[in-house]
């Protein structure tokens, strides 16, 4: 009966989720194949930045995830330390690799169109490095998780790291208005409403939607294989005891 | 852009606009493979460990019967 209790959460996570699975891929799929038409082929060429701007179109939605993706780490983290959801902490832990994707996909295209716009791959401004920062609080997050035996020092441990990693995120956010960067600042998410034409704006919003379908429909993925992986380990153990 | 040479060459940005659009789709589809196959080979090890610890227990049981 005891068993049964512990594994009642993610019992209900794993019917809930994968119910949700296909749903999620195909919107993903959907979202991002569109995204990419109005984005690659209907959107405008911009009148400073010729079709070069395009890159906004997967630079802008990979940053917002690396963003995105960190808090929602942060949440499940605090869920986890604070009431010992058993789910919380594999959501958390399943989180980062997709974080850790997606911060690197906005530096990476962030770079890609850099050299055109400011005849540079990197500069060492503030927005640049916080999320370079960013991008290493994934990594050393995803490696505390190895360095433990025992899966729930690593949780706590984990757990702390990305709640105190979490000061970097306003940082980043607010790095472009505290800073003077070369990197221009927000234009769709600021006071007063965006500050861009509609024919970019949509392929623009489409394709955050897109990528934030793809993070859930990942994270389900990897959710279940942590869920699992911790029924292995312990019938395992089990195993090792009788 | 109506014409395909027009939109492969990006205005002479072709260097800079395909690859992040490169990047950025082999990081996302090698992330949602890797995801997907860990699950399956993790699912596969777990229904195994289940089937032997189901055969144990049912000799067990039957031993007991005995």
């Amino acid at each position: 009966m005891l068993t049964l209790h512990k594994f009642a959460n993610p019992a209900r996570f794993m019917r809930l989720s994968s119910a949700l699975l296909p749903w999620s891929m195909g919107l993903a799929i959907v979202l991002i194949g569109v995204g990419l038409y109005l984005g690659l082929v209907v959107a405008p060429a911009d009148y400073q930045q010729g079709e070069s701007v395009r890159i906004m179109f997967v630079h802008v939605p990979a940053a917002w995830m690396a963003l995105f993706v960190y808090t929602g780490m942060a949440i499940s983290s605090a869920t986890g330390l604070i009431w010992k959801h058993p789910v919380a902490d594999l959501i958390a832990k399943s989180s980062a690799p997709i974080g850790a994707a997606f911060t690197f996909i906005a530096l990476a295209t962030g770079s890609l169109w850099g050299q055109p716009m400011w005849g540079t791959w990197w500069v060492w401004d503030a927005r640049l490095t916080s999320v370079l920062v960013l991008f290493f609080l994934y990594i050393g997050y995803m490696a505390l998780w190895q360095a433990f035996d025992d899966p729930q020092r690593a949780a706590k441990a984990c757990a702390i790291l990305s709640l105190v990693g979490f000061v970097n995120v306003p940082i980043i956010k607010f790095s472009v208005d505290w800073w003077n960067t070369l990197h221009q600042p927000a234009s769709v998410v600021k006071m007063g409403g965006p500050a861009i034409h509609p024919s970019m704006l949509t392929p623009l919003l489409l394709m955050a939607l897109g990528f934030t379908a793809f993070y859930v429909a990942v994270l389900i993925v990897r959710t279940q294989h942590e869920i699992i992986a911790r029924k292995v380990r312990a019938i395992r153990l089990a195993q090792v005891q009788s | 852009m109506t014409s395909l040479s027009e939109i492969l060459d990006m205005g002479g940005y072709a260097v800079f606009v395909w690859p992040a659009y490169g990047i950025a789709a082999v990081i996302m589809i090698v992330l949602a493979v890797m995801s997907w196959r860990a699950l399956v080979t993790e699912r596969a090890i777990l229904e195994k460990l289940e089937a032997e610890h189901g055969s144990r227990r049912n000799q067990r049981e039957e031993v007991n019967d005995g």
